[in-house]
């Protein structure tokens, strides 16, 4: 953007990659770090011209989407096409997104130091906005309306507007003082890399009395692996043996817990045959997901919660992505809504410098802040309501979701809602 | 409609009693009037305050009072914004409103002058090298915004308090740090014979006792071909009920006695005395509030606020 081009910016970060690069071997399996970028996410790299160095590397479009629950009473399958989109989104290695930004970076032509180390104290004015006439004699502190950052190496620098993108332990957070409110889900996610005999092409969950179980495709025929459960049970699976864990995932992925959900026959949704006509997916038979066959990575454990920061912005300071709000990642929508901070952020400090504003003022990171909490908080809203409504088995609740899962199969208006919205569109399902 | 004008303006020029329109036009008379008392005994230093009864001293350059009365203002104008000075750069206290619309402004004058200049609008300084002056700048809140914009601003105030904070603040960042401040008038810059690339005097026509000099100050100050940017609120009914009521008794966004709904000019005014001061009005937008969202945007709508921007005829 040429109105942001003439800004000095400084990355400070201890991850070695950012000086030595991010290598990865093509023959490697996975890694098992993966994210589920959403169109609207890929439409941004692609804006920044970073989206060409993914297609470099492993990455898997997929188009299809199959959710259903342990009680077999229902399924929904989603396809691209009900909504007129080639994809739903794409599973791509975090290594790799890391190591194209870095090339966008590189190739990039604003002033950039990187600064290989971690934040210890920051310092800022008060933030009292008042000058009094009277204290002209004195100094102030700092440098003016600037944040003097100290690092862990030493070094020191001096910036006009800090952004916190340091994930959920946020230490700039910390220093920002901002609160948080949230709480933990007393659920732990295991991740892991399997194979399979054939290219998975779809992205399937099955929501278990303990939490869902996601099989998402990465590329070739492996597939990642997100599996929620209490965090006892998430222990013992990341403990034991490997064969046993296979046979534990296709399981859960199969007849574990429940029968198969009835497929319905020749598209007839009984009584909302009359909404569906235009929906592929609507006639779709449930499919059983293909068999793991190997694992080739470990597994990875780490506990789920619920997080969001009171405030994003205060004077000079200003959150995006985990460090201002985590989320379930039962819909795989964390990182993108980072993304879409991050974008909005630029968007508002490029309006900023056109009118001439000082980008550490307030009021115009607020208008950054008031513009994301709305859409990160309905995000939010709704995948809490999605884990609360699927950790309870109880009969009348049981069939009030095999309900929602026949409606949103049949209901193509609000089918198309759900993709629109999950793919980052910002409208919400039910009010376009 | 027309004919109406020359005697609406010419009731404006003879208009040397301002506080025989004051009583007649305003209902709230008695209320402002004990105002004016109780700010004479709170700023010793702003110069005393005429008695209300007598009409306000002659001000014009040709008067021999050349040293103390800032010519084209008015004292009791003055003391009202000198006595909220402290607050100006506090973007929560008494002038938040104002902090509210100035990206707004600044959108407009974005516009109009890099169109005018033939500058490239893509550009974070598209302003290098050109001369402005903001007249009437208070604590500096448009002049920082212009400065980042690279021109080189000059910002004058006749409230001494308002430079001192207007200097304080901006020497808080480098990159207005090169604002030149000055406690003067329109006038006295006319006298020193300063010119300028744009000429900007936003909301500040309506504080001033006669407006025609005041913008023949303006024309003077602008070099042939230049800009010159007025803001100010329209006289309409509707002006009365947003500005006045709504603004100052029911929201207290501003200080009851602000502004005087007489001294309010229509657009039409505004382009007649700019035109009789060898400016022609380019371009017009008023100003729209959106109490859901709490934001301004520019609009077609000037029954309110309103900017006009004119260029000065090239000799």
């Amino acid at each position: 953007m040429p109105l942001t081009k003439d800004l000095n910016v400084a990355i400070i970060d201890s991850n070695p990659a950012l000086s030595s690069g991010v290598s990865i071997k093509k023959e490697e399996p996975p890694d098992p770090r993966v994210s589920t970028v959403t169109p609207a996410t890929i439409s941004i790299f692609k804006e920044i011209g970073a989206w060409k160095y993914i297609e470099q590397n492993r990455h898997a479009y997929f188009d299809k989407m199959q959710v259903w629950d342990y009680t077999g009473l229902g399924y929904t399958r989603y396809n691209a096409r009900d909504a007129n989109k080639e994809v739903l989104g794409c599973v791509v290695e975090n290594r790799v997104l890391l190591s194209s930004l870095l090339s966008c970076l590189q190739s990039a032509d604003f002033r950039k130091t990187i600064y290989p180390s971690r934040l210890l104290t920051l310092h800022r004015n008060s933030s009292s906005t008042k000058v009094d006439s009277h204290s002209s004699g004195l100094p102030l502190h700092g440098q003016g309306n600037l944040v003097k950052l100290d690092l862990i190496d030493g070094s020191s620098l001096h910036a006009k507007l800090v952004v916190g993108a340091d994930g959920s332990k946020s230490r700039v957070r910390e220093l920002a003082g901002i609160k948080t409110t949230g709480w933990n889900y007393s659920q732990n996610a295991i991740i892991c890399t399997v194979e399979h005999a054939v290219e998975n092409q779809c992205a399937w969950q099955r929501f278990l009395p303990a939490g869902p179980i996601a099989l998402l495709p990465v590329g070739d025929n492996f597939s990642n692996i997100v599996w929620t459960m209490n965090p006892k049970e998430a222990n013992d699976h990341k403990m034991m043996n490997g064969d046993e864990f296979i046979k534990d995932v296709n399981h859960a992925l199969d007849y574990g817990f429940g029968p198969h959900p009835k497929s319905s026959m020749f598209g007839d949704g009984g009584i909302f045959s009359w909404l569906k006509a235009d929906v592929t997916s609507a006639s779709e038979f449930f499919e059983i997901p293909p068999k793991v066959i190997r694992l080739v990575s470990d597994r990875m454990m780490f506990p789920l919660s619920l997080m969001h920061a009171n405030n994003y912005a205060s004077k000079n300071i200003v959150l995006i992505g985990d460090s201002a709000h985590t989320v379930h990642p039962l819909a795989g929508q964390g990182v993108n809504l980072g993304f879409g901070d991050a974008f909005a952020l630029s968007r508002v400090i490029a309006e900023g410098i056109a009118v001439g504003t000082d980008i550490g003022e307030v009021t115009m990171l607020k208008k950054f802040e008031v513009e994301r909490k709305t859409a990160n908080i309905a995000m939010m809203a709704i995948l809490d309501g999605f884990q609360k409504a699927y950790s309870v088995d109880f009969g009348p609740l049981n069939i009030l979701r095999a309900a929602a899962f026949h409606v949103a199969q049949h209901v193509s208006p609000l089918k198309r809602g759900i993709i629109s919205y999950a793919s980052g569109e910002q409208r919400l399902p039910l009010f376009s | 409609m027309a004919f109406k004008l020359p005697n609406q303006l010419r009731a404006l020029y003879t208009a040397t009693n301002y506080h025989h329109h004051h009583r007649i036009l305003s209902p709230l008379a008695g209320a402002s009037q004990s105002f004016v008392f109780s700010l004479r005994r709170l700023f010793a230093d702003v110069p005393p305050l005429s008695d209300p009864s007598s009409a306000p001293p002659p001000l014009y350059p040709h008067s021999t009072k050349t040293s103390l009365a800032p010519s084209s203002l008015n004292q009791y104008e003055l003391a009202k914004f000198a006595a909220i000075a402290e607050t100006w750069w506090d973007s929560e206290g008494p002038f938040k409103p104002l902090h509210a619309l100035n990206p707004t402004r600044l959108a407009f004058i974005r516009s109009t002058l890099c169109r005018h200049f033939r500058r490239d609008s893509y550009s974070a300084k598209p302003f290098e090298g050109l001369k402005f002056v903001d007249v009437g700048c208070g604590g500096g809140i448009l002049s920082e915004p212009l400065a980042r914009m690279g021109a080189t601003v000059t910002g004058v105030d006749a409230v001494e308090k308002n430079i001192k904070i207007a200097r304080l603040h901006a020497d808080l960042d480098p990159s207005t740090s090169t604002i030149e401040y000055c406690c003067t008038t329109a006038e006295k810059l006319v006298e020193e014979q300063r010119t300028f690339d744009a000429v900007i005097a936003l909301e500040v026509i309506e504080h001033v006792a006669e407006p025609a000099e005041f913008c023949k100050s303006l024309a003077t100050l602008t070099v042939p071909g230049g800009a010159t940017v007025i803001s100010t609120i329209n006289r309409s009914i509707r002006a009365y009920a947003t500005a006045i009521i709504a603004a100052e008794y029911l929201l207290h966004w501003l200080p009851k006695g602000t502004h005087q709904w007489s001294s309010f000019l229509t657009p039409e005014e505004l382009v007649l005395i700019l035109q009789r001061a060898s400016i022609s009005v380019q371009e017009m937008a008023g100003f729209a509030y959106n109490p859901l969202t709490g934001r301004w945007s520019l609009s077609d709508d000037i029954s309110v606020n309103f900017i006009a921007f004119g260029t000065k005829n090239s000799q």
